[in-house]
């Protein structure tokens, strides 16, 4: 990965509390949610980040009303994997987590 | 890749901590609100648990839920919670606050319960300026019902109550309760905001969180009214819904700060502490012990009437009335008296109950939960109320068979086919009135003329009164038939 490309915030969505209304997607100001083409187990089509683009304005967390399908990161001061906070590629923080 | 590059994130907006983990609401789907997709009340939560996280205020937290698709509020916030009668959120939680000064006091309630049931209890709370938060979600219906036109509901707004569209005419003006509210003198923040796109949704956000610090800093009545999607009742989709609100509902509802007096104002004094017990006398300029001579409580209490009566039976076996008639007759025999129905929602059929007390003193409470006479008409209700009748208390049942679990050997029963000896008195529906005789046999607290005065004022048709005394009286002699045996057999 090179500095340049990295965004500056990351969304996350857990597939099975999303319900799918869309209004994250209508609300994100860079448009980098669609809903997926895939139903999760309630039936719903969700929520996804399309992969990069996030700049971690917390809108879409903000207009979701299920209180824990959104979670947004931010990118921290760049500094040195010992760092303390998420690192990429960890525990769920990829893009598009959920599907 | 070298090490400085490696990007970290840290998380910015998560699930607030005032929701719980998990909802236990049901046994599947816990990680989910019961809200409908889109839903405004999924939103607006999350905004009063953020704020509530931000000002650390989640263990003096109270939060009022109220009767509408918000009513499960409680499954869903961390905090102490009351869920109140239909509308009468904000009077709760004037009571909450009153005994609790210390703890955040927030009322939550939709538009249905708020602006038409309720609409006294909050006009009279913002009256008093009463330190608690209201969030007052508008969404122009009554949801949880099936769309019923609300207070609120729009001029042409179609809703099943109004199929052709709100008319002015037949229904009223929609209410505008925040701009009401702001002609009293007590409020001290009175704001509307909406959900309709990122801005309003983010002034909402503010909104919420000025509510509730005005009430971390003592200050007084907030009121917050957000106009909230419901998709649903709406007929439309969440992105539709969103837009309505700014685009439709909005036109109505001007969104805007309507009363801000928060800027120089100081906490809000605490109410004053109640005057001791033993002081009241004084006050209202009694001398202690300055009682008349001929008041009931110059008297010793005498105990020697204390009925817990409970009856049940099927709607239309006379359950209400046998109740009924036991109450008046106390009453004509100078007794306290209380006669509590209970029913459930059927309009027909079901079952139904009453809760009839008799004492010499004052009843504290009409509920009878552990009765000292039960009378089951039925078999259902013998086995719902049985384990509840107390030690040496009577049961009275309707069957000569009596079912082998309801046997206990700490009460009496009297189990005799009620339905067919009253049948054989020309009516099985008198059977109450045999079951009532049998009671009063049992009971010997009641003359026979306070029985009769109360049938007369109870039962009006000639035929039925006569049908109902021959019955009362087969009745007690059936008890005492009954006594007879028993002494026969020992
Ligand atoms: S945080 Fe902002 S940019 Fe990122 S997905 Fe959410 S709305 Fe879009
Ligand atoms: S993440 Fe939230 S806002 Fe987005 S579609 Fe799912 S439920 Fe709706
Ligand atoms: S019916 Fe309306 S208000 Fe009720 S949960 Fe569904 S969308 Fe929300
Ligand atoms: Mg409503």
């Amino acid at each position: 990965m090179n500095a340049e490309k990295r965004d500056r915030g990351l969304l996350r969505v857990d597939g099975n509390e999303c319900k799918g209304c869309g209004l994250c997607v209508e609300a994100c100001p860079p448009k980098v949610i669609a809903m997926s083409e895939r139903l999760n187990h309630y039936g719903y089509r969700t929520a996804t980040y399309v992969g990069a683009g996030c700049t971690g304005c917390g809108i879409c967390f903000m207009v979701c009303p299920e209180p824990g399908a959104i979670t947004v990161l931010r990118a921290m001061a760049q500094r040195s994997a010992a760092g303390s906070g998420v690192t990429m590629g960890t525990e769920g923080a990829m893009p598009c987590a959920s599907n | 890749m070298s090490s400085e590059f490696i990007s970290e994130y840290e998380v910015i907006h998560a699930k607030p901590k005032a929701f719980y983990e998990t909802y236990a609401r049901k046994d599947e789907l816990q990680h989910q609100t019961h809200y409908c997709p889109g839903c405004g009340h999924g939103t607006i939560h999350k905004m009063l648990a953020q704020a509530m996280d931000e000002f650390g205020i989640k263990d003096r937290t109270i939060l009022i839920s109220p009767v509408g698709c918000s009513v499960f509020a409680y499954y869903y916030f961390d905090v102490g919670n009351v869920q109140a009668a239909h509308g009468r959120a904000s009077a709760v939680a004037t009571a909450v606050k009153r005994s609790r000064p210390e703890s955040i006091v927030i009322s939550y309630q939709g538009d249905g319960d708020l602006a038409a049931i309720g609409s006294a209890e909050i006009l009279h709370a913002a009256n008093r300026g009463e330190p608690i938060a209201v969030i007052f979600v508008n969404n122009a219906i009554y949801s949880m019902t099936g769309g019923q036109f609300a207070p609120t509901t729009l001029i042409g707004q179609k809703s099943t109550t109004t199929p052709g569209g709100r008319s002015a005419i037949h229904e009223g003006y929609p209410l505008h309760v925040s701009e009401l509210l702001a002609t009293l003198e007590a409020p001290m923040y009175i704001e509307r905001v909406g959900l309709g796109d990122n801005r309003q949704i983010a002034q909402a956000s503010r909104a919420i969180r000025r509510a509730v610090e005005n009430q971390v800093r003592g200050l007084g009545f907030s009121f917050i009214e957000v106009l909230s999607p419901c998709p649903t009742i709406w007929r439309l989709s969440p992105v539709e819904s969103q837009r309505w609100v700014r685009e439709v509902m909005e036109k109505t509802y001007p969104l805007a700060v309507f009363r801000d007096r928060t800027k120089d104002a100081q906490p809000r004094p605490m109410p004053q502490e109640p005057p001791a017990l033993d002081t009241i006398p004084q006050i209202i300029g009694v001398a202690n012990g300055d009682v008349p001579e001929d008041s009931a409580i110059r008297h010793e209490p005498v105990t020697d009437v204390d009925l817990h009566v409970r009856v049940a039976g099927f709607g239309g076996q006379g359950v209400l009335l046998l109740g009924e008639v036991l109450a008046e007759a106390g009453l004509d025999a100078g007794l306290e008296v209380s006669w509590l129905p209970s029913y459930g929602p059927e309009m027909r059929s079901g079952t139904s109950n009453c809760h009839v007390r008799l004492s010499r003193e004052p009843i504290d409470s009409p509920l009878v939960t552990a009765p000292n006479v039960l009378v089951a008409m039925n078999e259902p209700s013998l086995k719902k109320f049985d384990k509840s009748v107390q030690a040496r208390g009577w049961v009275i049942y309707n069957g000569d068979a009596f079912p082998p679990e309801c046997v206990r050997e700490d009460v009496h029963v009297l189990a005799l086919p009620f339905t067919q000896i009253a049948d054989a008195l020309g009516d099985a529906r008198a059977a109450n009135m045999v079951m009532l005789g049998a009671l009063l046999e049992i009971a010997d607290a009641l003359p026979q003329t306070s029985v009769d005065a109360a049938l007369r004022r109870l039962v009006k048709n000639p035929r039925f009164f006569e049908l109902d005394e021959r019955a009362l009286a087969r009745g007690r002699e059936l008890y005492r038939e009954s006594v007879r045996e028993v002494c026969h057999a020992g």
